[in-house]
């Protein structure tokens, strides 16, 4: 921020502005206008057609206004089979394992700062380590096999909660508190459980709240886990269901695409749910609690990448 | 002087104490072995005959059969040398693009109105907080024969019958890819040198604004060079991870029209165990691939070190 400011400073100051930097101002501000349109126009174009006429938007012709505007697709789409059980999953996955992985991370992060644990070093490389190797996608499926952890909830939210990158984060961000902080509480006669809970807990939530952040987008985006894990439609997650509905429609479009698409929608009226609907309306609903939540905790995350930028 | 006997309690009590805060994390320590450690067993079937349902027994050692099965045959050997192409062309764009981020940061630094900088720089990183499945959505959305691009063209005149972008085939697909997972990365990716750009020293810019240099000059003898350290250590990681390019993005995308040139190693391993139902050979490809990965983090690590005095382990 300073540099901005001394920078204009200058430019007031010393000299008038040349011809160069003049040019360079326009080029980033073109590219950038760019780059911001291109981020944010495809949710913009998915939106407005979640909330146009149907038939308009079975059709593909709105593109940068809505029309005919109602909102019977998100009134209805708890009668989309599946959607209601699936949002839900989604969402229990999300607190409770971000609850996990912040309460683990918290936890490891101290807990590897204190020198007197036995063999500290050889268990805090031994989490770090996971961080650079896989035993594959197979040797992994097949243990949470043998665990019973197919097709049971708790597989999506045990693995997740030890990971090395935010108990690094965590640990970096302990470090830097004071120890005298610990020695003092020590000497008052508290025990580790104490100190943790009442002393370094409040002192860290900084960093538990990029932590927190992080986790939960990890959970609710989370695909994959599912794909290998999961066959029961009553565990499948908001993700997994709006892949099934893309799947459809993209083996459909292929099916179609010899021939011209656009004699079966005849019928459809303004409100009527078509595929075309039933997949904006479930992608803007599964991309909204991401958009509502990234811009308040951003300047966390921010913060939180540089810390761990500092450790590598 | 304390006698022996107190000494020998207190070092006991010394001992206990260290024990219980090893004790304290002992679950997590657990749920480590059990999660990432003791899959590593499962390699073993890459010498296996294992067929799911039956137990699992000495009578099907079969040796090196599955990675010998690898190049047993001309279309064997075509089909892995495809997905090796795969993977070594797409990872290679984007070792070949990572200055990108660099230069998004540089230039967005340039950006002096801060609130338009502000909203660029939250906008530009929206993508990366979604999944995979949202962003093949938003493809599918936009680029199906009724999707934004098809009408576009179509109101301008430019064309008659819809064009079917996502069923591209041919080696198009890995510019598609790289494209976006550019959207996606290219935002977020940047974070890393924006906060290496704000701990820049000021003073410099000062010195090189009294000598009357240009913006342009101060990006390219100032901010570049104090970039270079932030921008190797990440071209070390990217090159650690040249082979594990993951296996969401092309799942996602993949159809029977770009399977050929989508199929990257991570994915192959996929659709080798879960469509074909080959375990055996699926956990020998992916057991050599993490042999390859662990030997380029090293590798990579040791560069690191021979040149900055530094590792990033």
């Amino acid at each position: 921020m300073k540099t901005q400011t001394a920078a204009v400073k200058a430019h007031k100051h010393h000299e008038a502005r040349s011809g160069g930097d003049i040019v360079l101002s326009i080029v980033c501000y073109t590219i950038f206008t760019i780059c911001a349109f291109l981020c944010i126009y495809p949710f913009y174009y998915i939106f407005i057609n979640s909330i146009s006429s149907n038939e308009l938007s079975s059709r593909g012709v709105i593109l940068f206004y809505p029309e005919g505007i109602h909102l019977q697709n998100y009134l209805k789409a708890f009668q989309i089979s599946g959607l209601g059980n699936a949002a839900f999953i989604s969402l229990a996955r999300t607190v409770l394992g971000t609850i996990g992985t912040v309460s683990a991370s918290a936890f490891l992060g101290f807990m590897f700062t204190q020198d007197k644990m036995w063999h500290r070093k050889i268990w805090y490389r031994m989490v770090v380590a996971t961080m650079y190797f896989n035993a594959g996608i197979i040797p992994w499926y097949l243990t949470m096999r043998n665990l019973g952890l197919t097709n049971n909830f708790w597989g999506y939210v045990l693995p997740a909660i030890v990971s090395p990158f935010f108990i690094i984060l965590t640990k970096t961000f302990v470090e830097s508190v004071p120890k005298e902080l610990q020695e003092a509480a020590e000497i008052d006669g508290a025990g580790i459980i104490k100190i943790f809970f009442r002393i370094m807990l409040p002192v860290i939530k900084p960093i538990l709240a990029t932590v927190a952040i992080f986790a939960a987008v990890n959970q609710w985006n989370a695909f994959q886990d599912t794909l290998l894990l999961v066959t029961d439609n009553k565990l499948y997650p908001l993700q997994f269901i709006l892949y099934q509905y893309l799947n459809q429609a993209s083996s459909l479009a292929i099916q179609n695409s010899g021939s011209s698409s656009s004699g079966s929608l005849a019928g459809v009226g303004v409100t009527t749910q078509t595929p075309t609907s039933i997949r904006m309306t479930i992608t803007v609903i599964v991309v909204i609690p991401v958009m509502l939540v990234y811009p308040i905790f951003q300047r966390y995350f921010v913060k939180g990448i540089m810390v761990g930028a500092v450790k590598g | 002087m304390k006698p022996a006997a107190t000494q020998k309690t207190l070092r006991n009590k010394k001992k206990w104490d260290s024990v219980k805060l090893f004790l304290y994390v002992l679950p997590f320590i657990l749920l480590v072995l059990v999660f990432s450690y003791y899959p590593l067993y499962g390699w073993v079937y890459a010498f296996f005959d294992y067929k799911p349902p039956r137990p699992f027994s000495w009578d099907d050692f079969v040796g090196l059969k599955w990675f010998a099965s690898l190049v047993e045959s001309d279309i064997k050997i075509q089909q892995i040398g495809q997905v090796l192409l795969n993977t070594f062309v797409m990872s290679g764009i984007s070792l070949g693009t990572s200055w990108l981020p660099m230069l998004f940061a540089v230039f967005m630094n340039e950006l002096r109105c801060v609130p338009f900088r502000k909203v660029v720089q939250t906008v530009t990183t929206l993508p990366n907080f979604i999944s995979w499945v949202l962003v093949y959505s938003i493809a599918f959305s936009m680029f199906n024969s009724t999707g934004m691009m098809n009408t576009l063209l179509s109101n301008m005149g430019v064309i008659s019958e819809p064009i079917l972008f996502l069923n591209q085939s041919g080696p198009g697909v890995w510019l598609t890819q790289w494209l976006w997972l550019t959207w996606k990365n290219l935002g977020w990716s940047s974070i890393m040198y924006i906060a290496a750009i704000s701990g820049i020293d000021a003073e410099l810019y000062e010195a090189a604004r009294v000598d009357g240099a240009t913006r342009m000059k101060m990006i390219w003898y100032i901010t570049i060079p104090c970039l270079l350290p932030t921008f190797f250590v990440l071209l070390m990681l990217n090159i650690a991870n040249f082979l594990n390019n993951g296996m969401e993005q092309y799942y996602v995308f993949q159809n029977s029209f770009n399977k050929q040139y989508i199929q990257v190693l991570d994915l192959y391993v996929f659709n080798t165990a879960m469509g074909a139902g080959s375990y055996s050979v699926s956990v020998a490809i992916s057991m050599l691939k993490s042999v390859v990965s662990v030997v380029l983090l090293v590798g990579a690590n040791t560069v690191s070190k021979l040149i900055r005095g530094e590792s990033f382990i």
